[in-house]
């Protein structure tokens, strides 16, 4: 990795003062330390806040209310324990067993698939907004594939694996296309792409070579047992291209030409055409390789989870993706890591939700949004903890409507 | 007023930006404030107008000290300043723009309006700044919305103005309408502190001058002091202000541009039928005021944008439909007129940058894949061949000095064996030292046996590196001449006061 941090201002040669002002406005390789820690104090503010909301969901500890001036130690207990149980609940459902590991790393995979798809579009400069679209076009290719096609074990796999990825990268090659063609704006055009496949879903749906023979319901037959990731113990292997798919964006990146490129017309593209850099081939082939790995996306939930295609197949992972990226910082890694946190608080989501308490599993979402928003608000965090503001702070940045 | 600053001392972590400056502008003088790029004057003035807190030291209006928390103190207490990026609202009107901040209303927040322009009107007459009140912002030319600015600044009744660098973006025509605007500033009793790095400037109009290094003072000069020695404290050794050069032997015609001519996207033409010959071994130099061409003329001979006519020919080949790509592999080096703009990029590191436009090669990628390996190598050698002064290769170019930033896109540029240097303003923002350092460079260059062609508005770098001069007006070469003219006559060229059968004129092909 090429990040690594500078104590700011050391060993400068005397007479190059750098201005410190200029220094924070960079998007830096230099800082994942102070990013780690704001990060860090963000999720615990966030856990903060959701045990208000724990307490306040409680039935218990509000009727305990009712009589905290006469005996106020109840309310504290009953708060006590309903936090404690929902937090524990939350922690053992995503790492407590076998199971619960299992249960996070699934969940987890297509976050971090579809959302290295918006990181690697970051870096070009690019807010791709259509993830969600790339990832439905993926599980229509995929699942027709997998329930359809009858082939061998192994090599039907492939097949199906193939045609989610090829159809997540056409979907994104669209936009990217459009973007260097002719200048339409990439957050317009994907948003518009993303009505366009779910109401192509919706259509294929109610059609006989979709839907499930014998049955009026938008739902479709899962895929064949021969196009299904393998499983190791209770974990399917799809999981593993999850990693090989990050080092590969972090090699594309950071060691290769193409990434090169995709980086210098993300950051400057008037310079990066002025070095010979074709802006509009980086856009396009930004935006198919982030479909692409939509796409990958994709083939986990049809292939991996053995979902058949409803209007619901992808949830909302193509949406998570882009707070996983925000929340990674558009890095790999950190992609990887925020992924495995949001693939974590919905698997631990569910127990809680089961424990004793009974908290919603919609608390996890509105922990995983305070998360973003107080990492979007670093100088609040820093405020709350008393961190000392190292400038370290740097976000994503995404091109305005301007060009 | 007097405004005294008394051992102004600024700290960020371990660097020191201005060091115990103690300094006082007399009512009514024009104080000069000299200083290359980095040295800290800007600093210093932050922290006199409240947008910066100063570590130790104080500043004393007429003898009584003040803070200053915010820019509304210090406009409170009567110092205004005219900031190098315009502080204006390009949709609104002048009258406007002035009244910002502290907008007068007639009953029910209705805006006054007429009052703001009668203000604008007031103000213009009485400090002879032509200004129409009702113009919007973004239409007027830079020198005219510098002028928005001052009035601004005389709106909050302002005793001390501070100009911040206010030629860099200027014709020299605006130049000089600038400086009599400070002189009648001068003389109604406004005191000017007057931010630059240019000798020229400071001794034309400067009562005191302040000389500034690595955020200490050096001294305070009269203007009677030459150029050279003014150079000499502000680098802080002996600086050649001229360019050690043989005469050049020109070759063969390397480049050859034929009746090019572009339309910009506005529809308008900005280069009417350009030609010229480039031979090897020689530099062309193109003067002109800024925006007469010259910036669509370079872009299309890189290609990156194309010429709606003519053709361009590089050794006899034709490149007029070659994009950047092609036209650097041709043998074309090129140093774009704004260097953050399209001459690096700021979040990539100095290694980043020094292949950003060779990572193709061989040399620095195999397939795919870079070869880091040989980057590293190329940034070690480059930096310390250019004396880049960066803290290491991994530092962003933003974060470096804008010599330094300047040194980088030349270094890159100068790199691999070329036919054809474009280089378009190369100096411009860049201290002293680098000036020096860049036009030795340059040269070099030339005595390899590269055509050399040198675009700049700045007569002073023309005449140091030219051996020809094609001058530049409305979109036309009104004459190419030679580097003996005398600096009037080749003033009035660029100001299409004169034709070019007017002027001695030299053979085209001289």
């Amino acid at each position: 990795m090429p990040e690594q941090t500078k104590p700011e201002g050391a060993g400068l040669p005397e007479d190059q003062p750098v201005r410190p002002e200029d220094k924070a406005d960079v998007r830096s390789p230099a800082s994942w330390l102070p990013t780690v820690k704001v990060t860090a104090a963000a999720f615990l503010l966030a856990l903060v806040v959701g045990a208000f909301l724990i307490v306040f969901s409680d039935q218990q500890t509000i009727e305990s209310l009712g009589y905290f001036f006469d005996y106020p130690w109840d309310f504290f207990r009953y708060a006590g324990e309903a936090i404690y149980q929902s937090y524990w609940a939350l922690l053992t459902g995503a790492v407590g067993s076998g199971r619960a590991i299992s249960q996070t790393l699934e969940r987890a995979a297509p976050l971090i698939c579809a959302g290295l798809g918006v990181s690697l579009a970051f870096r070009t400069g690019l807010f791709n907004i259509g993830a969600q679209g790339q990832l439905l076009i993926g599980t229509i290719l995929a699942g027709y594939v997998g329930f359809t096609w009858s082939m061998p074990p192994g090599l039907h796999l492939l097949v199906a694996l193939i045609a989610g990825v090829l159809g997540g990268a056409a979907w994104g090659a669209i936009s990217g296309l459009l973007k260097a063609k002719t200048g339409a704006h990439e957050v317009i055009t994907t948003i518009m792409l993303n009505y366009v496949a779910t109401s192509l879903l919706l259509y294929l749906l109610t059609k006989n070579a979709f839907q499930r023979p014998g049955s009026d319901n938008p739902r479709s037959l899962p895929a064949e047992e021969s196009a299904l990731f393998p499983s190791i113990g209770t974990t399917h292997t799809g999981v593993i291209l999850a990693v090989i798919a990050a080092v590969g964006v972090w090699w594309l990146l950071e060691r290769s030409t193409i990434g090169f490129e995709m980086r210098a017309v993300g950051a400057n593209a008037d310079a990066a055409a002025t070095a010979g850099m074709s802006v509009g081939r980086a856009y396009t082939l930004a935006m198919l390789i982030a479909g692409a790995l939509a796409g990958l996306a994709a083939t986990m939930q049809i292939l991996g989870r053995n979902d058949s295609l409803t209007a619901n197949v992808a949830g909302s992972i193509g949406f998570d993706a882009i707070t996983v990226a925000l929340l990674g910082r558009a890095t790999p890694l950190g992609t990887v890591l925020a992924g495995l946190l949001f693939g974590a608080l919905a698997a631990g989501g569910i127990q809680m939700q089961a424990s004793e308490a009974a908290t919603p599993v919609s608390l996890t979402l509105v922990l995983q949004a305070l998360i973003v928003l107080f990492v979007a608000a670093p100088a609040l965090v820093r405020g709350v903890m008393r961190m000392k503001d190292t400038g370290g702070g740097a976000t994503v940045m995404a091109k305005g409507w301007g060009s | 007023m007097e405004l005294e600053m008394r051992g102004l001392t600024k700290r960020f972590g371990s660097f020191t930006a201005n060091d115990d400056i103690s300094l006082t502008i007399e009512p009514g003088e024009i104080h000069c404030l000299l200083g290359d790029n980095g040295a800290g004057k800007n600093k210093l003035m932050n922290m006199l107008y409240g947008l910066l807190e100063p570590t130790a030291g104080e500043v004393r209006l007429d003898g009584e000290p003040v803070t200053f928390a915010t820019p509304g103190d210090a406009i409170e207490a009567g110092i205004g300043m005219v900031h190098q990026h315009f502080m204006l609202v390009p949709v609104f009107t002048v009258a406007e723009n002035v009244m910002l901040g502290r907008e007068q209303t007639r009953g029910l927040g209705v805006l006054d309006r007429e009052k703001a322009a009668a203000l604008v009107r007031e103000l213009s007459e009485r400090y002879r700044l032509a200004v129409d009140p009702h113009a919007l912002v973004e239409d007027l030319p830079v020198g005219v919305q510098q002028r928005v600015e001052i009035i601004k600044a005389l709106a909050n009744e302002a005793k001390v103005l501070i100009l911040d660098e206010p030629t860099a973006v200027l014709t020299p025509q605006e130049i000089d309408e600038l400086m009599d605007i400070m002189r009648s500033l001068k003389e109604q009793g406004t005191s000017i502190v007057f931010i630059t790095h240019k000798l020229r400037e400071v001794k034309a109009i400067g009562d005191r001058i302040t000389v500034i290094r690595r955020g200490k003072v050096v001294g305070t000069a009269p203007p009677s002091t030459s150029e050279t020695e003014l150079a000499e404290m502000m680098v802080g050794r002996a600086v050649k202000l001229t360019v050690d050069k043989e005469p050049a032997r020109p070759g063969d015609v390397v480049m050859e541009a034929k009746d090019v001519t572009v339309i910009d996207p506005r529809g308008h033409t900005v280069v009417k039928g350009v030609s010229f010959e480039a031979r090897a071994g020689e530099v062309l130099g193109i003067a002109g005021v800024q925006g007469n061409g010259q910036t669509e003329l370079i872009k299309s001979l890189l290609g990156v944008i194309r010429p709606d006519a003519g053709r361009i020919l590089v050794d006899g080949q034709d490149i007029s439909a070659h994009g950047p790509r092609e036209s650097l592999e041709t043998g074309i080096g090129y140093i774009p007129e704004d260097r953050s703009h399209d001459g690096y990029v700021g979040a990539f590191t100095v290694r980043e940058n020094l292949v950003l436009d060779l990572y193709r090669n061989d040399e620095f990628s195999k397939g795919f894949a870079l070869r880091l390996d040989n980057i590293a190598k190329n940034a070690a050698a480059r930096i310390e061949e250019f004396d880049i002064r960066t803290e290491d290769m991994d530092t962003p170019v933003s974060s470096l000095s804008g010599g330094n930033q300047q040194k980088v896109v030349v270094a890159r540029e100068l790199s691999r064996p070329l036919k054809v240097l474009v280089a378009s303003q190369p100096t411009r923002g860049v201290d002293v030292g680098s000036i020096e350092f860049i036009h030795k460079r340059i040269i070099t260059e030339r005595d390899q046996g590269t055509a050399v062609v040198i675009v700049s508005t700045e007569l002073d770098e023309i005449f140091a590196l030219a051996d020809r001069i094609a001058v530049m007006y409305d979109g036309r070469i009104v004459g190419i001449v030679s580097p003996d003219i005398a600096r009037e006559d080749i003033g009035l060229m660029m100001a299409g006061a004169v034709g070019p059968a007017d002027v001695a004129k030299e053979g085209t092909d001289a």
